[in-house]
C-alpha cells in the first residue's frame, strides 16, 4: 500500500450559471471525482483574470481548469468568447515558458452536464497526477 | 478587522456522513478574523437560523461563513437570516461542502480535509467583503408570452386576469398550437376543440391581451423588469383590421394544390387560407410561396372577391418594438422526423402514419371528416397496429431518436385504440409496447379500460420491421411474454413518434440567454423548487418547452408561470444585484477598453474635474458604470489595463484570497 501518495492541487474556476451548477448536479447525482479539485465560484468565466491563474501556479497549484457555459449559451451573452481568447493566449504563453499544456484546461460544462463535469475532473486530475508536481512556476517565497 | 462567525451544517447525514463537521468547525475557529464557530444539524431550519441570529448579536459579528449546501440552494436563505439580525446580507459567504464535497467524496478524512480548505477559502473571502446595497430599477408592468398553444394561452389568460397587459407572439397564423389539431383528450375523452376554442375566444376578447400572430421575436435586450423586444410581424398580405374572416377568398382562390400543414399535409388548401374554422384571429393569410399574384403578378382573384378590401399584395414585414417586464417561453414541441426510421417504412407507405396524423384522421374537421380511412386507398382499415416508443427511450439509437421518455404516447395510444374500437368494433387493434406508463390521475384506469372493456391487444415487445406487401403492411415483431416472433398483416400502422422541443427554441434561448439541456429543453432555475423559472431572471417557462408534458400538466404549469409573472409585475421597483462593476476614478485613465467589452452598454464616460495638490484643477475622462444596467459578469475588470475596474462581491482581491487559501 502506498503511504504518501502524491495528491495534486487543482484549482477549478466555475462560472455561476452553467459550470458551478453542473458541479452541483454532479453532487446531486453522487458522481465521484478526486477531492484534489477545489472549486472557486465566479459570476462568469470572463471574470477570471489571467493573473488568478498565474497566482494559483505561483502558490503551488499543479493544475488550473476553467469551466464556463457552452459557446452561445453564456448567461452574459459573450463572456465565454472573451475567456476563450484570453486563455488560449495565456495557455500558449505558459506553454512557451515550459508549463506543460496539460496543466491548464478550458472546458464548457452546462448546468445539465453533471456527468461531464465529473468525467472532466477525473480526467484532468489523472493527467495532472501523471505530470507530477508543478515546480517551474511555484514561487518558493510563498512557502513558509 | 472583521469579526467572523463560522456555522457548519450537518445537513442530517448528507454532510456529516462524509465530513467530520465538529473537526471542520474547530479547524476554522483559528482562522484570521474568526471569533465564533459552531455546528448544527440543520442550519437552514428555524432553530439553525436562530443560532446564527443570536451569534451575530451576541458576538457582534461583522461577517459570517456558512459551510453547507450549494449557495444556489440556500445563499438567499442565509442572507435573509443575516439581514434579520441586522447584518448586511452581502457579508455572508457559503462554503459548498455538500454538492461539491460530501456528496462526491467517499471517505471521512478526505471529505473533512477538503471541507476545511473550502471553509478557509470562504473565510478568506469574507474577510475582504464590504457591505453592499442593491440599487433599484422600475418594472414595466406588461408581459410577453412567446407561443400561442395551450401553455401560452393559459399563461396569458391568468396574467390578464390579474389585471396586467399581455402580448402573445405566435409564429403561425392562428393561436391554438398542437391542442387545436387533436381530436379527443385523455383520460376524459372530451373533445380538444370543445375545451380549447372557448379559451381562444377568451384570449381574443380580453382587453388586456394582444395577439401578434404570424410573428416572431427577433431580438431581446435589457433585463428583468425592463426587457426591450423586437417582434417581426410577417407580411400576411391581408390587412388584419379589415379582414372579417368570411372565407370568400379561400373558396375562390384558383391555387388549390397547397399542402395543408394543419392537416400534416394529408390534404390541400388554397394559397390564401384560414388554418381552421375556429382560428383566432380569424384572418386570412396568403402563402407567398404558392400565390400566383405574389410570384408572377397574375391573378388577383382574392382581392376581387374581398368585399372588405382587406387584401394588400404590397404588405411588408413589420418590426414592432415593445417593452416588457417579464417574458414567458411557451414554444412547445413537435413530433420528431420519421425519416431515419426506415424499418417502419414510413416513407415507403402512405398507410404508415404518425400519431398526430392519426389524430387528424379521426378529427371531424380533418381531411376525412372524421372517418377513419387509409390514406392510400380510402378504405376502412380492419387491422391497426400501434407502435409505442418510436424514437423515445432510445439509448442505442442516439442519432435517430431521443434518450428520454416522451411521456404522452402511452396515454394517447390507449386513447386512439379505445376510440377506434368504440367507433369501429369490427376493427382489430394491436399495441406494441416496452412498458405502459400511466402515472397520472385516472390514467391507469383509462388504460385498463382499453384492455379490459375495449379488447385492445397489448403485446409487450418491439416491432422490428414493417414491410409493405400488396395493400397490406406486414408487421414483424417479437412478443416478449409468449417469447416468440409474430407477424401481423395490418392495414394501418400508427407510430407513436417521440416529441422534441420546437426548432425555434434554440435561437430563442440564445436571445434570452436562458440555458437549455442537451435535448434543447429549457432548464429550470431549480428542478424541484423553481420549476417554472429559467435561471435568467424575468424569463419563465410554460409547457412542453421545458420537458414532455400532457395537457393537464401543461395547464397547471402555465398557471404557475403566470403566478410568478404576476408576483414580479406587482412590484413597483425591483432591487437589483449589488454585485456590479465599479471603477476607481482615481486610477481610471479613460481608455475605453471596458466600454468595448461590456455586453450591456452599462459603461459610459464623463469628464470629471480633479483637484490637484497645487490647487489647480484638471479635467479627466473617466469610466462610469450604470449599476441598473450592469449585470455583474466582470468582463471589464479583466481588460482594464490600470486595474481601476473591479467587481463588487467578486473583487480581484477576494478571488486571489480564495486562491491563496486553497493553495496554502
Amino acid at each position: 500500500m502506498q503511504v504518501n501518495e502524491y495528491k495534486p492541487l487543482i484549482v477549478a474556476f466555475c462560472c455561476n450559471w452553467c459550470s458551478y451548477a453542473g458541479a452541483d448536479l454532479a453532487g446531486n447525482n453522487r458522481l465521484n471525482y478526486p477531492a484534489d479539485v477545489k472549486i472557486i465560484r465566479v459570476p462568469c468565466s470572463c471574470r477570471v483574470n489571467p493573473m488568478f491563474v498565474l497566482r494559483a501556479f505561483q502558490r503551488g497549484a499543479d493544475g488550473v481548469i476553467l469551466c464556463g457555459c457552452h459557446p452561445g449559451d453564456c448567461h452574459y451573452t459573450s463572456g465565454n468568447y472573451y475567456t476563450r481568447r484570453r486563455m488560449t493566449l495565456l495557455f500558449s504563453m505558459l506553454d512557451y515558458l515550459g508549463i506543460e499544456r496539460e496543466r491548464t484546461r478550458l472546458e464548457w460544462v452546462s448546468a445539465a452536464e453533471g456527468a461531464k463535469f465529473a468525467a472532466t475532473m477525473n480526467d484532468f486530475a489523472e493527467k495532472i497526477k501523471a505530470l507530477g508536481e508543478n515546480k517551474r512556476l511555484e514561487d518558493l517565497r510563498c512557502k513558509k | 478587522m472583521q469579526r467572523i462567525g463560522v456555522f457548519v451544517c450537518w445537513c442530517g447525514t448528507n454532510i456529516a456522513g462524509t465530513v467530520d463537521v465538529v473537526a471542520v468547525a474547530e479547524a476554522l475557529r483559528n482562522e484570521p478574523g474568526v471569533v465564533f464557530s459552531d455546528n448544527y444539524q440543520y442550519m437552514c431550519s428555524q432553530a439553525g437560523q436562530d443560532l446564527i441570529k443570536n451569534a451575530i448579536k451576541e458576538h457582534k459579528l461583522t461577517g459570517i461563513v456558512v459551510c453547507s449546501c450549494s449557495p444556489r440552494m440556500h445563499e438567499a436563505t442565509f442572507r435573509k437570516t443575516a439581514a434579520a439580525a441586522g447584518l448586511n446580507p452581502y457579508m455572508v459567504e457559503i462554503a459548498n461542502i455538500r454538492e461539491q464535497c460530501s456528496w462526491v467524496h467517499k471517505d471521512i478524512p478526505t471529505g473533512t480535509e477538503k471541507a476545511i480548505i473550502l471553509g478557509k477559502a470562504a473565510v478568506a473571502k469574507v474577510n475582504l467583503n464590504t457591505p453592499l446595497t442593491p440599487g433599484e430599477s422600475p418594472v414595466t408592468k406588461r408581459a410577453l408570452v412567446i407561443g400561442g398553444g395551450i401553455a401560452g394561452i393559459q399563461t396569458a389568460l391568468d396574467i390578464a386576469d390579474a389585471g396586467f397587459e399581455v402580448d402573445i407572439v405566435e409564429k403561425k397564423p392562428t393561436i391554438g398550437g398542437k391542442m387545436a389539431q387533436l381530436d379527443k383528450t385523455f383520460p376524459t375523452l372530451d373533445c380538444a376543440a370543445c375545451i380549447l376554442t372557448p379559451k381562444m375566444v377568451d384570449v381574443a376578447q380580453n382587453e388586456k391581451i394582444r395577439i401578434f400572430s404570424y410573428s416572431e421575436v427577433t431580438e431581446v435586450s435589457g433585463f428583468v423588469g425592463n426587457f426591450d423586444v423586437k417582434i417581426k410581424k410577417k407580411a400576411r398580405y391581408v390587412k388584419e383590421e379589415l379582414c372579417t374572416g368570411c372565407g370568400a377568398c379561400t373558396e375562390k382562390c384558383p391555387m388549390k394544390k397547397v399542402p395543408n400543414d394543419f392537416n400534416l399535409n394529408m390534404d390541400t388548401k388554397r394559397a390564401i387560407y384560414i388554418p381552421f374554422a375556429q382560428a383566432v384571429p380569424k384572418v386570412a393569410t396568403i402563402d407567398p410561396d404558392y400565390c400566383n399574384m405574389l410570384k408572377n403578378g397574375k391573378c388577383g382573384v382574392c382581392s376581387k372577391v374581398c368585399t372588405a378590401g382587406a387584401i394588400d399584395y404590397t404588405q411588408k414585414d413589420e418590426i414592432i418594438e415593445e417593452k416588457y417586464g417579464a417574458i414567458v417561453v411557451a414554444t412547445g414541441f413537435n413530433p420528431i422526423s420519421m425519416d431515419k426510421f426506415d424499418e417502419f417504412a414510413y416513407n415507403q407507405s402512405k398507410d404508415v402514419i404518425t400519431s398526430l396524423e392519426f389524430e387528424r384522421l379521426t378529427n371531424a374537421a380533418g381531411p376525412t371528416a372524421g372517418k377513419l380511412l387509409r390514406p392510400s386507398d380510402h378504405k376502412h382499415p380492419e387491422k391497426i397496429v400501434f407502435v409505442q416508443c418510436v424514437g423515445s427511450r432510445c439509448d442505442a439509437c442516439n442519432e435517430k431518436g431521443k434518450e428520454y421518455c416522451s411521456k404522452i404516447c402511452c396515454m394517447y395510444t390507449a386513447k386512439h385504440a379505445m376510440l377506434t374500437r368504440d367507433k369501429y368494433p369490427d376493427t382489430e387493434v394491436y399495441v406494441f409496447y416496452i412498458d405502459v406508463r400511466t402515472p397520472g390521475k385516472n390514467f391507469d384506469e383509462f388504460y385498463r379500460r382499453a384492455v379490459e372493456e375495449y379488447g385492445v391487444h397489448y403485446i409487450k415487445g418491439m416491432v422490428g420491421k414493417v414491410v409493405p406487401e400488396g395493400d397490406k403492411l406486414i408487421v414483424q415483431a417479437s412478443d416478449l411474454i409468449a417469447n416468440k416472433q409474430i407477424k401481423i398483416d395490418a392495414d394501418l400502422v400508427v407510430l407513436a413518434a417521440a416529441i422534441e422541443p420546437d426548432k425555434s427554441a434554440r435561437p430563442l434561448a440564445t436571445m434570452l440567454t436562458a440555458s437549455m439541456d442537451t435535448n434543447d429543453f429549457f432548464t429550470e432555475a431549480h428542478p424541484k423548487l423553481r420549476p417554472v423559472e429559467s435561471p435568467t431572471a424575468g424569463v419563465f417557462l410554460s409547457g412542453a418547452c421545458q420537458g414532455p408534458k400532457d395537457i393537464p400538466e401543461t395547464v397547471s404549469q402555465a398557471g404557475a408561470a403566470a403566478s410568478k409573472v404576476i408576483g414580479l409585475l406587482a412590484k413597483d421597483k425591483l432591487t437589483g444585484n449589488p454585485c456590479v462593476a465599479q471603477s476607481n476614478e482615481m486610477m481610471c485613465n479613460g481608455c475605453s477598453s471596458c466600454e468595448r467589452v461590456c455586453p450591456y452598454g452599462a459603461i459610459t464616460y464623463e469628464d470629471k474635474e480633479f483637484r490637484m495638490p497645487d490647487r489647480s484643477t484638471l479635467m479627466r475622462r473617466i469610466a462610469v458604470v450604470n449599476p441598473a444596467v450592469c449585470q455583474g459578469c466582470g468582463c471589464c475588470t479583466v481588460v482594464c489595463p490600470s486595474g481601476a475596474m473591479d467587481l463588487k462581491g467578486f473583487a480581484s482581491e477576494q478571488i486571489i484570497a480564495e486562491v491563496d487559501a486553497i493553495c496554502k
